[in-house]
């Protein structure tokens, strides 16, 4: 067999290279098909055709439909209704996110200090993650019931009259904030959790010799620092969640009273669902959407830097 | 951080743990506490938490007639199954190609991916909904599944994860005469389990929840998940009848609670990757 | 006059005792190694010394001042950690301020942005730099002073830990394992810088490793520890030519020592090879255990024990040779120049003779007895 054990000629290494290489680039294409034509009939052409239907007039229900240029954007801007749902969304938002991270972050740590009861304390701050949040809205309704709720009773014990909390339109939206921070702090504190894990022991150790006596030393030298790039993803996911608040609006008070817990996604749901004014609605979620890309890319340009190391 | 004595320090954090676990478990002691009262017991305005009037058969009851429980939460698992089934399906190798494989494409995939993850079901809602009007497939599994069939959070959570599984591994299964897809499916699978548990308790958390998008679609409560029947419910009962309504909160919230309590490792796990992973 | 005392500490986890009574001194200036091999309890007992963990028994004395009780930052202790625990997000001059700026400016005055603002700082601030930067020339890490760990190499962060720990100008160094992350070559070059920036500052030091040739080429003396007990503190030459247990003698000296059991004839004495000894305190019947280093073993013409050469190791200067003993089947190795081993192959017959007084004896519990070399009577001779 001497004749076989001849060198194959350079060129044909390099045909049967790029042949391979053309094979491998066919087989991903085939395995990457279904996502990216799912991709294009989900999601690339809706966005297109939201904002397409955004300069549009249409209504379902109607065959015609012309197109009126930035129209809707301008009644947007004149709709006290969008407007007051703007600011109680971005209220709602403000809210949520301080306290949700701060509860997070503070039972993360006390979790992470004890060393008994642990998976207790971390299932019980969770368990309201994983429940139903349409029910747990209507159990909070009954718990701040203004007559018969146990909220309303404890208060009352104390000899504080509690106001109505969902029906009146002061108490609406921290009364609502109030269970948006129940729902998502304990989403946040795992993942705080997550994060003090990775962190180092001998960095602790190595700042108790250099002279962090206090737990706070402790803390602002090597927690805080160290916590940096989970702190951004909770705060980029917490913002983006209180944004897209809905569930409890539409579960409780449908928006009210008066407006006073309209939100931007309550909005969107009435005008293009409700009303069937499609191309308004339309407007509202470029608007919307809008207001999530810039969220995001703010946070992460703003605070990605503080964040990295190296 | 000495954990062993009983120090001033750890007394006061286990105070403060507790008192954070009582305002935190409320909801759910009075939820059960209140299914099991009857209306003059839930309005007498007491505080006591075992029901003097046990009323837990006659509420349950109640839940059950006014709307079909468990047609609710066989929807919602069908939904849950049928989306994550698809979503991991599609999602998988197109991951793997874009991670393992050489194709010009595969950064515009990347791209595509990141920008898929800025856009919720909410923004893309009114021009399917129009769709779906059009082709007559509204209140069908068919409207409820099909959007979320792709998840680009899925797979970017499977990119990255893939990418750390070491290429060895693929070289030796090609060495021994496999094709791409039995590689998928007999080598990044079975290895890809942690990634795919983790997406799966956060898909199923997610699209269990999910009010938005079934509420539109759906008008036919024959096809109702579990947050939308329970809205029904709502309408249904007038509001007044507290008692029958915790019954049924607690009824529908006890599949996924208690999937959580068996599961909790897991689900804590599933949490935590995705958020290493984000 | 000892600077550094410990006296019988002793530390269990969960019902394991893991220090069991340690004792040792240091003089001033003194660089003491302790070193064992892992799980001997040496990087806890550093950690007990530094304040991270507390002894369950014993007292530690630091210049005359009693450190039970005191926390960590109050022990005028540096340490050196093994992954050099650099704190990521500060730079290399700010990783080095960090002892002097804890110590030096209060809560408020070290808040960011605000801090620096409050009054009475511009001088504390300033000291500090100058001693960074001094710190820094010493250690010829002045260019790095403005990079992050990140973005430096595994030597780099090393000497930007050890400036860290001699910035503050304690009164004694701990040092875990400093070196044992470096690449090799790195490291023989490390050795001899850290005992030189350790000579000039004239302060005790603390070095764990667990490696033997390590402890034995940068030390003062040599605390070998093993199981959770101090077993020997002396010179590294004492520690190698006349270890006081059998497995002091185990754990120093590469290749390791031939370790060959014996007993106490009918006359007391112990006879292997053509060595006798004469062993204190030895009844007739007790076994024990004889040690001699490769190097005490040579190859000759006749007599001695006869071996097999099982195994012939190049090493560059010299040879190291396995040979299997005829009479009870063990290994004994050998350490032979070149020339000696150049017409040696495997498989062929040798006889070993050794060197009568660099025999170790020890006895059954592990202590070191001390032997006499007699006289190898021809007559009698026999094999062991």
């Amino acid at each position: 067999m001497a004749e076989a054990a001849v060198s194959f000629p350079l060129t044909t290494a390099r045909e049967g290279q790029r042949r391979a290489a053309a094979r491998e680039a066919r087989i991903a294409w085939l395995l990457a098909a279904p996502a990216l034509v799912l991709i294009t009939l989900f999601i690339i052409l809706p966005v297109v055709a939201v904002v397409v239907l955004g300069f549009t007039d249409f209504e379902l229900g109607y065959d015609e439909f012309r197109f009126v240029g930035f129209e809707n954007y301008a009644e947007l801007l004149s709709d006290r209704g969008f407007r007051i749902s703007l600011w109680n969304t971005m209220v709602y938002a403000a809210s949520v996110t301080p306290f949700s991270i701060l509860i997070g972050l503070g039972v993360a740590l006390l979790i992470e200090g004890e060393t008994r009861g642990r998976a207790f304390f971390r299932t019980v701050y969770f368990l309201p993650v994983a429940s139903l949040l349409v029910a747990m809205a209507t159990v909070w309704q009954y718990m701040l019931h203004p007559s018969i709720g146990p909220v309303n009773m404890v208060l009352a014990f104390f000899g504080i009259a509690g106001p109505n909390w969902l029906g009146s339109s002061d108490t609406v939206i921290p009364s609502l904030a109030l269970i948006g921070i129940w729902q998502s702090a304990g989403f946040n504190m795992v993942l705080f959790l997550a994060g003090l894990t990775a962190i180092p022991r001998e960095l602790y150790a190595a700042a108790e010799v250099d002279g962090a006596r206090s737990g706070l030393d402790r803390f602002r030298l090597v927690t805080w620092p160290m916590l940096g790039p989970t702190t951004l993803f909770v705060v980029v996911i917490s913002v983006i969640n209180s944004v897209k608040v809905f569930e409890t609006v539409k579960t409780l008070t449908e928006g009210g009273p008066n407006k006073a817990s309209e939100v931007l996604l309550f909005t969107i749901y009435q005008e293009g669902f409700v009303y069937l004014r499609v191309g308004y609605a339309s407007a509202m979620t470029v608007i919307f959407l809008a207001i999530l890309v810039v969220l995001m890319f703010l946070q992460y340009r703003v605070l990605d830097r503080q964040v990295h190391y190296s | 951080m000495n954990g062993h004595s009983l120090s001033p320090a750890r007394l006061l954090r286990f105070a403060l743990l507790s008192f954070g676990v009582l305002i935190f478990a409320a909801p759910y002691i009075f939820m059960i506490s209140t299914a099991g009262k009857s209306q003059s017991e839930i309005f007498s305005s007491s505080l006591s938490l075992i029901p003097q009037t046990w009323s837990y058969g006659a509420n349950i009851a109640k839940a059950f007639t006014r709307v079909s429980m468990p047609a609710l939460l066989l929807n919602g698992a069908i939904v849950c199954a049928l989306i994550l089934f698809f979503q991991v399906l599609v999602a998988i190798p197109c991951a793997y190609a874009t991670a393992k494989l050489k194709f010009r494409a595969a950064r515009a995939m990347m791209a595509l991916v990141m920008l898929g993850l800025l856009v919720p079901i909410h923004a893309t809602a009114l021009p399917l909904y129009v769709a779906f009007d059009r082709l007559s497939v509204l209140n069908s599994y068919f409207a409820l599944v099909a959007p979320f069939s792709i998840s680009v959070f899925a797979i970017f959570l499977f990119l990255q994860f893939f990418r750390a599984l070491p290429d060895d591994l693929i070289h030796a299964a090609r060495l021994d005469g496999m094709s791409e897809a039995s590689i998928v499916a007999r080598v990044i699978v079975p290895n890809a389990w942690p990634a795919v548990t983790a997406f799966s308790i956060f898909s199923v958390v997610a699209h269990w929840n999910d009010l938005f998008w079934p509420l539109i679609v759906v008008t036919n409560q024959t096809y109702a998940t579990p947050p939308l029947g329970l809205l029904y419910f709502r309408a249904a009962e007038a509001g007044d009848d507290y008692g029958a309504l915790m019954a049924a909160t607690l009824i529908i919230t006890l599949p996924l609670v208690l999937a959580f309590l068996l599961a909790q490792k897991r689900f804590i796990e599933g949490i935590t990757m995705t958020g290493l992973k984000g | 006059m000892s600077v550094l005392s410990l006296d019988g500490i002793t530390k269990s986890f969960g019902g394991n005792a893991i220090l069991k009574g340690v004792s040792l001194e240091a003089n001033p200036g003194e660089f003491i190694a302790l070193v064992g091999p892992s799980g001997c309890g040496k990087s806890t007992l550093l950690r007990i010394v530094a304040g991270l963990d507390h002894a369950d028994g014993g007292t530690i004395t630091l210049a005359g001042r009693d450190l039970s009780g005191l926390a960590a930052a109050d022990r005028n202790v540096a340490m050196v950690f093994q992954s050099y625990a650099l704190y990521p997000h500060l730079t290399a001059a700010e990783n080095i301020s960090v002892p002097l700026a804890m110590r030096r400016l209060s809560s408020w005055q070290r808040l960011p942005g605000i801090g620096p603002l409050l009054p009475g700082q511009k001088e504390i601030r300033r000291g500090i730099r100058r001693e960074v930067e001094a710190m820094a020339s010493s250690l010829k890490i002045n260019h790095l002073l403005d990079r992050k760990p990140g973005q430096m190499s595994g030597g780099q962060r090393q000497r930007v830990a050890l400036a860290r720990a001699m910035v503050r100008h304690p009164a004694l160094f701990l040092m875990d394992e400093p070196l044992s992350n470096l690449d090799a070559n790195l490291r023989v070059h490390a050795r001899g810088e850290i005992v030189d920036l350790h000579r000039k500052s004239g302060v005790p030091a603390l070095y764990v490793t667990h490696d033997q040739s390590e402890a034995l080429s940068m030390a003062d003396r040599v605390a070998v520890m093993i199981g959770g007990q101090l077993l020997q503190l002396a010179t590294p030459q004492t520690i190698y030519d006349d270890p006081a247990h059998i497995e002091v003698a185990r754990f120093i000296g590469q290749p390791r020592v031939n370790l060959l059991p014996a007993k106490a004839g009918s006359d007391g004495l112990v006879r292997f090879g053509d060595i006798v000894l004469s062993v204190a305190g030895l009844m007739p019947g007790n076994e024990v255990t004889i040690g001699i280093r490769p190097e005490f073993v040579h190859l000759g013409q006749i007599g001695g024990l006869a071996a097999v050469i099982e195994r012939l190791e190049f090493q560059g200067s010299d040879v190291t040779a396995f040979a299997r003993l005829a009479a009870i089947g063990e290994t004994m190795v050998l350490k032979l120049s070149p020339a000696e081993a150049r017409h040696l192959s495997n498989g062929q017959p040798v006889h070993l003779v050794m060197q009568p007084q660099k025999a170790l004896v020890f006895a059954k519990d592990g202590k070191r007895l001390p032997a006499q070399a007699e006289m190898a009577q021809v007559a009698g001779a026999f094999h062991g």
